[in-house]
């Protein structure tokens, strides 16, 4: 039987998992008025501060625009206010057009129109105060999985992550799948030297071409910078963790697809199906731009493997720790949600998986996760870089 | 979990893998048994990382989890704990290209 969960059903047919009103800045000039005006608000109110210019080259915005409309549309938000400081390239009033295209409440906010930040910051928490009363008006109701879309994200990898965690997330997306939910990961670079696997995995030669293409892609991108990859991947902190190579590395990392088929690739933050089985998203390999892009595309919960401890969350989707580290789960399980190391001391992978799907059933249902009750919630843009958009096709 | 435990001391995750991975500290002169053969580890092998179980020439391919981790960039002993100091990746090597020299 396929499990089930409440959620909040949008008007556009998703379900959300959580019912935030995102506050979201259209530059990192907005980005301390929208922190500011989150704070004050309340919990309920989640900023998605950033670093992204109030002027960037076509390819750098059309890149950061679908990222903060697809956070704005993800079904775990339940209204939003979009604040800009005035001379953005992304408006606010255009921004807050997009996002409610999906019949969403959504609100601007200018500083410099409002007469500067106190008034602001004044004007900005009447604004959410009412979007929340329209928000808090949604109702939970049933729904099943197959209408999950689950981003698998790991960051601070060491030799356990390929061994456990990783594997353990893998098992858990298998059985999402299954139901007939959508799971995705993601990290390009991070399939350098196990792309090969990936490739006979896709379901047709449409996806492996383009699969194969974004990896050779991302593999040019040390070349044409005459730089050895290694100095990055695998870290200093991965290869102390005991991975010596990024074949390795990535060897490891794709463990979270589980065994499914590759059904298809997208791209950064670009939207992800409901119902899709595995779906990859072609995203650089820092986790904190990773997950973001994965919840711009709808993702509602993220699992995040991590071997040495990292403690990421993300404002908008609950993430889950799972750690394969028995000494990382004893030093830092006030920020790890998932046991994952019992599977060295002998525990089946299925059986490990299934308390991970579990687990992620229940954060659907509305249970905090470690990094929602410590408030956790890093959030970045991936900036396409001038180099990138100057290599053809390389970078979009 | 996936592969074969050896000695409880360390994961062999595919048959024919050149390394295995230490399951907890293990430090030198610990004997594993492998295939019928004991392999004395002639270095300590932290948590995580790998050792030798076979001779493994310089400019050898390097196996775990049934595939190429990299390849060995001086000659190694079983028993050797297999990482930077003696294993390169052959993947993302934008220096090489960058000095001309042929993959």
């Amino acid at each position: 039987m396929v499990p089930t969960f409440t959620g909040y059903r949008r008007p556009n047919g998703r379900i959300g998992v959580r019912n935030h009103v995102a506050i979201i800045p259209t530059s990192v000039a907005a980005s301390s008025v929208a922190r500011g005006v989150a704070n004050q608000a309340g919990a309920w109110a989640k900023a998605t501060p950033h670093q992204m210019g109030t002027s960037q080259p076509a390819a750098t915005q059309r890149q950061t625009e679908r990222v903060l409309v697809g956070i704005g549309q993800n079904p775990n938000v339940g209204a939003a206010l979009v604040v800009e400081l005035g001379t953005e390239d992304i408006g606010s009033e255009r921004l807050a057009d997009r996002i409610s295209s999906a019949g969403k409440a959504v609100e601007t906010l200018s500083i410099r129109e409002a007469g500067g930040t106190r008034a602001a910051l004044e004007r900005g928490t009447e604004i959410v105060s009412s979007l929340n009363e329209e928000a808090s008006r949604a109702r939970r109701e049933k729904a099943d999985a197959s209408e999950l879309i689950f981003g698998a994200e790991c960051g601070g990898s060491d030799a356990t992550s390929g061994i456990a965690a990783n594997p353990t997330v893998g098992n858990a997306s298998d059985r999402l799948i299954e139901d007939g939910g959508t799971a995705s990961f993601s990290e390009t670079p991070e399939f350098i030297g196990a792309e090969h696997i990936l490739a006979e995995r896709c379901v047709d030669d449409e996806v492996r071409e383009r699969l194969l293409t974004r990896v050779q892609e991302r593999e040019e991108m040390a070349d044409m910078m005459g730089v050895d990859l290694r100095g990055a991947q695998p870290s200093p902190g991965n290869q102390e963790g005991g991975l010596t190579t990024i074949e390795e590395k990535s060897l490891g990392a794709i463990a979270k697809g589980g065994t499914s088929p590759v059904q298809g690739m997208v791209e950064y933050a670009e939207e992800l199906p409901i119902g899709g089985g595995l779906v990859l998203m072609d995203t650089p390999g820092y986790d904190v731009e990773s997950v973001v892009a994965k919840v711009a595309g709808g993702a509602q919960v993220v699992a995040f493997t991590t071997g040495r401890g990292s403690t990421t969350g993300n404002p908008i989707a609950p993430v889950i720790k799972v750690t394969g580290n028995p000494n990382t789960w004893d030093r830092m399980s006030n920020n790890m949600d998932v046991n994952a190391s019992t599977i060295i001391d002998g525990e089946s992978l299925d059986s490990v998986g299934k308390r991970l799907y579990d687990e992620l059933i229940a954060v659907a249902d509305g249970k905090r996760t470690e990094s929602e009750k410590r408030g956790l919630e890093e959030f970045a843009v991936n900036e396409v870089q001038p180099k990138q958009i100057a290599d053809a096709g390389v970078g979009r | 979990m996936k592969g074969v435990v050896l000695d409880g001391a360390a994961l062999l995750l595919s048959e024919d893998d050149t390394v295995a991975t230490a399951l907890e500290d293990l430090v030198e002169g610990r004997v594993v048994d492998h295939a019928g053969s004991q392999i004395v580890l002639s270095d300590d092998v932290p948590f995580g990382h790998k050792f030798a179980l076979e001779p493994i020439d310089v400019g050898d391919s390097i196996s775990k989890y049934g595939e190429v981790i990299g390849r060995a960039t001086q000659d190694i002993e079983p028993g050797e704990w297999v990482h930077t100091h003696n294993c390169e990746s052959t993947r993302g090597r934008g220096d090489l290209s960058a000095e001309g020299v042929a993959e």
